[in-house]
């Protein structure tokens, strides 16, 4: 690790008044940033613990929705009853991610900014645009099993690795920040992540100093939630494919549906044509099918995950198929 | 390990190195340690940043510790306090050998700095028998053999408490049927999937499952 030094905010404006500076980082839960502080991929040189503001509030909001502190838990969010109750979808997702013990450390906020586990991203003796811009993307021709399909640029194609960001995704979450000034802002989750493209290393649009104060879930869309996550082992392994499913169906006919995917881009990935594929649909093949080749419109292999074409196509199958059995 | 040691850092080391030859158990348990965990100092051509003072809760003791910053709480128990219980497996938050319990609750200890716990309460497998007395999870894991070379069961042992008080707070996991319902009944299924963040690589998990359940107070 290399040197830093360590401050601990007593006030959010403050905090996000030393993350603005160079060099500096917030550390939250840490189980991540220490992670690749440890490999050196990241080296601030100055922390700035906010693990003791007085964020790890969940409220009821007057609409019906919740507002989830940025630094409630993994672990406190899947087991809130509000949130099992009325958000079976992202309670399923936490619960997908990680450990038990990492669930007890890892925040909302730094869930949603963890980086990518691409390999290449983790090994700094091997070119990666995220991590050292310019230098090349050693992914592109080398071990991509478990990189994206959609939404990758010819600069990186990583993944975004979060499962409660996905659960998000499909809830229309809204981010909560706050700048040096004091300034409030809301960011839809769906714009908080941004694709690859030239600047890999630019992940989110969050400015310098802004942080993430919360997340907004409005109310509960009708219908049966569910969360699926493929992966290599049973536990505790990211995801190759996750569905994030909301469908509102009855006697074999599909109303809505919202379909939010993790492990095929470089964001939590939401496919408008597919879900309007399946409105007033018959919940059948041909209909799942339909939704399937909207989703993976675009979609290009790699290589060492050219599979997850296929996967995707086979695990929305399914969770549609359940989902809107009588 | 940090790359910065002082002097004090080693002499500690000594220390513990010479508390394990009075047990008697040196070949076994200094052959068990990895390397990492009794290399001497890394070269580090950095000046050090500040050290910071940390005052911490162990086991029911107060500690005034002055640390470089990136000391882990993994290190701050191993390398300051010569509390060599936790263990250092993978040292990323992979394989769980480092489990704690702060403020009651299971952690990696090699993934959090010691000064972020300024303040806090952590037990420690040291911290869980009374005298002779053991805890019922390390009896739990002694009937049942809950393992074989033993470098993952601290952390599994004190990663179990946590898991139990986890459960009877009714805390759902991802093999949960119904989220809606309070507790789950800790069946073979739950406990796996609740410590899949505990690696043995003996692979005694039959053994382990079984300890817990008799730990949970479930038939064997």
């Amino acid at each position: 690790m290399k040197a830093f030094t360590y401050h601990r905010a007593d006030t959010t404006v403050h905090a996000a008044a030393a993350a603005i500076k160079p060099g500096s980082k917030i550390i939250a839960g840490g189980t991540n940033l220490l992670d690749l502080m440890k490999l050196q991929v990241e080296t601030p040189s100055n922390l700035v613990d906010i693990n003791r503001l007085p964020l790890d509030k969940i409220e009821e909001t007057p609409d019906g929705g919740l507002r989830i502190g940025a630094l409630v838990r993994n672990s406190d969010l899947a087991a809130d009853q509000r949130v099992r109750q009325r958000y079976g979808v992202l309670s399923r997702a936490l619960l997908a991610g990680a450990s038990a013990q990492l669930r007890n450390k890892a925040t909302t906020g730094g869930n949603l900014l963890q980086r990518t586990r691409c390999y290449y991203f983790y090994d700094i003796t091997k070119p990666c645009n995220k991590r050292n811009p310019g230098s090349g993307c050693a992914a592109l021709a080398g071990f991509n099993r478990i990189h994206a399909i959609l939404g990758t640029s010819e600069h990186c194609i990583a993944t975004h690795p979060s499962d409660m960001a996905v659960a998000m995704r499909a809830l229309d979450a809204k981010v909560e920040t706050v700048n040096d000034a004091g300034d409030a802002k809301i960011i839809p989750i769906a714009e908080l992540h941004r694709l690859p493209g030239t600047t890999p290393e630019i992940e989110t649009s969050l400015k310098p100093g802004e942080i993430i104060t919360a997340v907004t879930l409005p109310p509960p869309p009708p219908g049966v939630q569910m969360y699926r996550k493929v992966r290599d082992r049973a536990s505790y392994a990211f995801a190759l494919v996750s569905v994030a499913a909301i469908v509102d169906s009855a006697r074999g006919r599909i109303r809505s549906a919202r379909l939010a995917f993790g492990g095929l881009a470089p964001k939590p990935w939401r496919s408008p044509q597919a879900e309007q594929t399946l409105v007033n649909a018959p919940a059948d093949t041909g209909t799942f099918d339909t939704a399937a080749s909207a989703v993976l419109e675009g979609a290009r292999g790699f290589g060492g995950n050219d599979f997850k074409i296929p996967l995707t196509r086979r695990t929305l199958h399914s969770v549609l198929e359940e989902m809107t059995r009588a | 390990m940090d790359e910065h040691e002082s002097a004090t850092d080693l002499n500690s080391i000594e220390v513990t190195r010479r508390t394990v030859i009075e047990t008697g158990t040196t070949a076994l348990l200094l052959t068990a340690l990895p390397g990492a965990a009794l290399a001497g100092p890394v070269e580090d051509k950095e000046p050090s940043p500040p050290a910071v003072k940390v005052d911490l809760q162990i086991n029911g003791h107060s500690h005034s510790l002055v640390l470089d910053p990136r000391t882990t709480l993994l290190d701050a128990l191993r390398e300051h306090l010569a509390l060599t219980g936790s263990k250092k497996g993978c040292d990323h938050g992979q394989c769980g050998a480092c489990t704690v319990l702060i403020e009651g609750r299971r952690i990696n200890s090699c993934l959090t700095l010691a000064v972020m716990h300024d303040g806090e309460s952590i037990t420690t497998i040291e911290g869980l028998a009374s005298g002779d007395h053991l805890h019922p999870v390390q009896t739990a894991f002694v009937e049942h053999d809950g393992f074989q070379c033993g470098y993952c069961t601290s952390g599994q042992i004190c990663s179990t408490i946590g898991m139990l008080a986890e459960s009877r707070l009714g805390v759902p996991s991802y093999v949960t049927e119904d989220l809606t319902r309070p507790a789950a009944e800790l069946s073979d299924a739950e406990i796996r999937e609740r410590m899949s963040g505990n690696i043995c690589r003996c692979a005694a998990y039959p053994n382990i499952v079984a300890a817990i359940k008799q730990a949970a107070g479930l038939p064997t």
